[in-house]
């Protein structure tokens, strides 16, 4: 087992904790710049959804599994960078000024929505939420002079100077492979700053965050500021990556995907957040070679991703609630205790019913 | 002509608001008992529909039979979602629960589309008050609407004798005031949860019920769900009569919405009004000023 000893008061602040996670970061990093030699076009471009979701599952994982927000209405802030990106293009903006004007103003978004939230905590936060999408969806939908309506836009190809990003090409991956790894740096940072704290202190006790003087409000707003922002740049890359963006694309069922990427990720973990991208991704591919197997009567279900969809959901809350990022985890301790691993290490605490009525 | 239109559009909207009154007082019963928000109410709702177009078309039984054994049967359902998917996680946070409530509608929608003869198709069921007409001084008002606010009325006197006048109503009321005291002076506090699940998914079989002669029978008919939590919320959450008078207000506001303003604006009324409900007074209607106990 690798014991850490903090020796220096530095070791807080480094980016990686030991000498072992750099030397893994970096095979991880090589292995996805060369994974367009490695794997076909349809892989790659299945790569390159896992980058934008994986962009999308930081902001939310900022917001719900560090500042403890839910939020069900995360499609609306997706759209409206998708929206952003695509009518900027159009209108002739440059290319990375687009991307940043989507992040921008989805932030906004996030904020104008985060300012009522304030007076409001767990399930009204989330039926507030889930409201303002569905109102945002239906101004999709009616606002046809800007929007073009339910007829939907196309999205013109991002390009800067004579580079073209192709959707399905290499460069497109890149470009959100680069994108996942900033944001990523920047949660990471966010995290480590005082903001990040003062999340983690709102997430575990409203009360005692207050009494050491931090201030709700602020941080609520800044939570949902960021975790809007990162998620209108997934929605701007989603945009691109689809090529053709309308209503449909974003509704209640992408807002509750979204969750559920956290969820089963491992709420309170970064690493989550890409674990449960890949998940969402790997999924349907999954179900799609188990089709090949099954008897035809189960096969042909138009139900049937649904059906797993809820019933892996329920399977991860019932029983392993810290997600795929907490089962690593605990495989990852197997090993190093070898012969000497607990379950009852990572049992849950039974508690009793708590309460977050107001009385 | 003005008037009668305008209580034509009111009358066919408490009817739609009496569905989502009586989806919200499902919510709220199992939010006052046990802080869980159910997210999968509508889908409750759902099948007690689908249960009792096979009661009622398929099998044959009369409507009344047939509705009746409907709504025990989801009921029963609803006591099986709490023992088997609900109790392993009261007491973890509110998140959890949200997640497996939406897990649990998800596999009943699809569930819903897998059984034979239910499918993804849309299924009408016939009630005895079909396309028939009430002309009530000038006005017209279609049976079906009729029949939805008598049945309601009726379901909600009858749910409020229970809860004043029985003893197991009365138990129920005082493990949703504080269920450490209930357990104490010997309530079966766990068996009190699984009955309020019982009788929540009872009452959005009911709904379900109501809702199929206007509407249609098909698995994403549960959505309308979705629209009880304004609701529930304009009625202040932990309030039943609140769900109620909020349901109604909620069916009206959208029925004039989509009379007197522009296309669009019915869709969405009912969460307009939510998020004004949320910003001007969040309590609700009738919920009491709260104060957190630390």
């Amino acid at each position: 087992m690798r014991v850490i000893f903090k020796t220096d008061y530095d070791q807080d602040l480094r980016l990686f904790r030991h000498g072992g996670a750099v030397l893994w970061y970096a095979v991880l990093g090589a292995a996805l710049l060369l994974a367009p030699w490695a794997v076909g076009e349809y892989w790659l471009s299945q790569l390159a959804f896992v980058c934008v979701y994986g962009m999308a599952g930081i902001g939310l994982m900022l917001l719900s599994g560090y500042a403890g927000q839910i939020s069900l209405g995360h499609a609306a802030f997706f759209a409206a960078g998708a929206y952003t990106e695509t009518l900027l293009l159009t209108h002739g903006w440059p290319f990375p000024l687009t991307l940043l004007a989507a992040g921008l103003l989805a932030g906004a978004v996030g904020v104008a929505i985060g300012l009522p939230a304030l007076r409001l905590s767990g399930i009204y936060l989330a039926i507030a939420t889930l409201a303002f999408a569905f109102i945002v969806e239906e101004i999709l939908a009616r606002w046809e002079s800007v929007t073009n309506g339910n007829n939907g836009l196309s999205v013109p190809v991002a390009r800067i100077g004579p580079i073209a990003f192709d959707p399905s090409g290499r460069l497109f991956y890149y470009l959100a492979l680069a994108a996942v790894v900033l944001l990523m740096l920047g949660a990471i940072n966010l995290l480590r700053s005082p903001t990040g704290r003062a999340f983690v202190a709102v997430r575990d006790s409203e009360i005692a965050a207050q009494s050491m003087g931090v201030n709700l409000a602020w941080y609520k707003t800044v939570a949902f500021g960021v975790s809007a922002a990162f998620t209108g740049v997934a929605g701007a890359f989603y945009a691109h990556k689809l090529q053709f963006i309308s209503p449909e694309a974003f509704t209640l069922v992408l807002s509750i995907e979204l969750l559920v990427m956290v969820v089963v990720g491992g709420l309170g973990s970064l690493h989550g957040a890409i674990y449960g991208a890949a998940f969402i991704i790997v999924l349907p591919e999954a179900i799609g070679v188990a089709k090949d197997h099954l008897p035809a009567s189960i096969a042909g279900q138009p139900g049937l991703k649904s059906l797993v969809f809820g019933l892996v959901v329920i399977g991860f809350m019932l029983f392993e609630p810290l997600g795929i990022y907490g089962r690593w985890r605990k495989i990852q301790l197997y090993f190093q205790l070898f012969p000497l691993y607990r379950r009852a290490t990572f049992r849950r605490q039974r508690s009793y019913l708590r309460t977050e009525r107001l009385r | 002509m003005e008037v009668a239109q305008f209580t034509q559009q009111v009358v066919s909207g408490i009817a739609i608001g009496c569905v989502y009154a009586l989806v919200a007082l499902g919510f709220v019963l199992i939010y006052k008992a046990t802080e869980v928000v159910n997210f999968a109410q509508g889908e409750l709702l759902m099948l007690g529909a689908f249960l009792g177009y096979t009661l009622i078309v398929m099998v044959g039984f009369d409507f009344w039979l047939g509705g009746l054994l409907a709504v025990a049967l989801t009921a029963a359902i609803g006591f099986a979602l709490e023992r088997t998917v609900v109790r392993p996680i009261v007491g973890q946070p509110v998140f959890a629960i949200v997640m497996v409530t939406i897990g649990i509608g998800f596999v009943a929608r699809s569930v819903v589309t897998m059984i034979p003869g239910w499918g993804v198709d849309t299924h009408v069921i016939r009630t005895p008050f079909a396309n028939r007409t009430l002309t009530l001084a000038g006005v017209v008002l279609s049976q079906d609407h009729v029949a939805i606010i008598v049945l309601t009325v009726a379901l909600c006197l009858s749910l409020f004798g229970f809860f004043r006048y029985t003893r197991l109503g009365v138990a129920m009321q005082a493990t949703s005031q504080n269920q450490l005291a209930a357990y104490y002076v010997g309530i079966p506090v766990k068996t009190v949860f699984s009955l309020i699940w019982a009788i929540s998914a009872a009452v959005a079989a009911f709904a379900g019920l109501l809702l199929a002669p206007i509407a249609f029978v098909h698995a994403n008919m549960g959505f309308i769900g979705i629209k009880a939590f304004p609701a529930a919320v304009l009625g202040g959450f932990g309030s039943i009569p609140g769900a109620v008078v909020g349901g109604v207000i909620i069916g009206a506001v959208e029925a004039l919405a989509g009379f007197y303003l522009p296309e669009g604006f019915k869709d969405v009324a009912a969460y307009i009004v939510l998020l004004l409900v949320l910003l001007l007074r969040p309590q609700g209607l009738f919920g009491g000023v709260a104060r957190k106990k630390v």
